[in-house]
């Protein structure tokens, strides 16, 4: 594996990362497996494509983040008021937003961005070749920061609570309810800045690019928190989950440039997301395992 | 102060588990006012802590705090006025989250500093300390260290620091020292009835604890069957002894106390 393959590897990594910070607000935060992501990544990706598509590919990362975050409200809201079943909510706007996807591109499934100015071309413009790798490092800087900040906050702290101890928060005067809808708009408004940010990358948008996205967050999540042991606080969290991400990136190019070929790719990353996220339960069998042969010795 | 009014509440009516679990309870609490509740277990003490806590809403009835209905309020609005402890000790605290996190979440809503973005300032910090402090327990100098890592006896006495750290009109607490090691309650206790002096805090404890029922507090409550069988206060209330309660209990109802927790107490 050459250099190039590692930073475009980095580069992706960062621009992922951002699904990995979303659903460390709703699955590790919330407590909450938000199947939304899927949805509102691509939601992200064609409302972005369709606004850089037309000239503003500035304003298409706001559109991006509201339509992303509308996507959380409604899932927050199903859950919440009409007492859906988190996964249900999830696979109900997901579902929706296969159709609203396909509007928002016009009733295509890909659209070019060939010749558009994007974030990408501007920073390679003005930084030189890896301008894509410093705009997708600073956006995943930007967004890391931020959320780290909003959950030092009151609101940030109510959040946190919410997953943590239901029955507390309303014993805190906080309504659960609200505190549920906001952070699953938050986490889906960055998942559509992350898929907003891909469309910019690649140059295109295609509305199958987001199939797959809970499985590979949640993975990148599990590899961040394998490796820093889940050490440092909310800082530390949120460090690793950007860190897992890029990580991910990594062992999919260096198994994709060993031989494996790329129609093999779905398979190598379902082994990988396996293999990450029964790494724990794994471990600590293996130290029961090795626990109960010592016990057997010494008896 | 409080405002109890023939409350009612059925549990899974219509069903072979129907369950009349309030049967027109009417109780009225005067300011500090400090009400020990006792009964045998499923007599509906924590049923009614539940239905002024707004866990539920009542089928009938009214509940007033201080003027203001709460009748259909959701819990979480009564909570601004309603501190609470549970007999879990897990049940109050946020384990995942620092002590000062878990105090800053009481404290920034309870005393009405409601920006959304607000975050911990070091006077709060300090504040939190000198209060942490009163508990003799060395939690002023693990601020930052999760409450998961601490234990009963000290989850509890913080849950009760938090829901007094701005002082509620009502505390409520449901036999919040029970889960805990005889030492421990006695401490927790302690601070309890400390904190609620202080604070002149109007307060209903639910106990098991026929002999501290009669001596904490100044007036008790003895429920049976989700209705109020009799009150005791002043007086006949200072020489009334565990034989005494239990003999008028007999006499009222016809029956035998047949709980063991209440004849071991």
């Amino acid at each position: 594996m050459n250099l190039s393959v590692l930073l475009t590897a980095a580069e992706q990594g960062l621009i992922y990362s951002l699904v990995a910070l979303g659903l460390y607000l709703s699955f590790r935060i919330l407590n909450i497996a938000d199947l939304t992501t899927d949805g509102s990544f691509t939601l992200g990706l064609v409302a972005c494509t369709a606004c850089t598509a037309a000239g503003h590919p500035y304003l298409g990362f706001a559109v991006a983040v509201a339509a992303g975050a509308l996507a959380g409200l409604v899932t927050g809201i199903l859950q919440t008021v009409f007492r859906v079943q988190p996964i249900l909510a999830g696979i109900i706007t997901m579902t929706g937003l296969i159709s609203i996807n396909l509007m928002v591109l016009g009733g295509k499934s890909h659209q070019t961005l060939l010749r558009e100015e994007t974030l990408f071309t501007k920073a390679q413009e003005l930084l030189g070749p890896q301008g894509g790798l410093a705009a997708a490092a600073a956006a995943a800087l930007l967004c890391g920061v931020l959320l780290v900040l909003f959950l030092g906050t009151q609101l940030g702290l109510s959040l946190r609570a919410t997953g943590d101890n239901r029955a507390m928060v309303a014993a805190s005067s906080i309504n659960p309810a609200f505190t549920t809808v906001v952070g699953l708009a938050i986490a889906n408004g960055i998942i559509a800045l992350s898929g907003a940010l891909l469309a910019q990358q690649q140059g295109y948008g295609d509305t199958t690019l987001g199939t797959g996205m809970v499985v590979i967050g949640l993975a990148s999540l599990v590899i961040g928190e394998v490796v820093t042991a889940r050490r440092g606080g909310i800082a530390g969290a949120v460090a690793a989950a950007v860190l897992g991400s890029v990580l991910y990136r990594i062992i999919t190019a260096f198994a994709l440039t060993s031989n494996l070929g790329a129609s093999n790719l779905k398979l190598v990353s379902a082994v990988i997301v396996a293999a990450a996220i029964s790494y724990p339960a794994v471990i600590a069998k293996i130290k029961w395992m090795k626990k109960r042969r010592e016990a057997s010795k010494h008896a | 102060m409080l405002e109890i009014q023939s409350l009612k509440k059925t549990f899974f009516p219509g069903t072979v588990n129907e369950k009349k679990a309030l049967n027109g309870v009417s109780l009225h609490l005067a300011k500090g006012d400090f009400v020990c509740l006792i009964g045998s277990n499923g007599a509906g003490k924590s049923t009614l802590l539940n239905a002024v806590s707004g866990e539920f809403f009542a089928d009938e009835g009214r509940v007033v705090l201080d003027g203001q209905d709460m009748t259909f309020l959701p819990d979480y609005k009564r909570a601004r006025h309603i501190g609470r402890l549970f007999q879990d000790p897990m049940r109050g605290t946020a384990p995942h989250m620092t002590i000062e996190e878990n105090m800053a979440l009481a404290y920034l809503r309870a005393s009405g500093r409601c920006s959304p973005f607000s975050r911990i300032s070091k006077k709060d910090r300090d504040f939190f300390r000198t209060r942490l402090e009163r508990l003799g327990l060395g939690l002023e100098n693990r601020m930052s260290q999760p409450v998961g890592l601490l234990s009963g006896g000290q989850r509890q006495a913080l849950t009760l620091l938090m829901a007094t750290l701005v002082a509620p009109k009502l505390l409520l607490l449901d036999e919040h020292t029970a889960a805990l090691d005889p030492a421990t309650a006695e401490k927790v206790m302690e601070l309890t009835k400390a904190i609620v002096k202080e604070n002149e805090i109007t307060c209903m404890m639910v106990t098991h604890n026929m002999e501290s029922a009669l001596h904490t507090g100044n007036r008790t409550v003895m429920m049976t069957g989700g209705s109020i069988l009799l009150e005791l206060q002043g007086e006949e209330r200072a020489n009334m002894t565990v034989d005494g309660l239990l003999a008028l209990f007999r006499q009222k109802t016809g029956a035998a106390l047949d709980n063991d927790r209440m004849l071991l107490a």
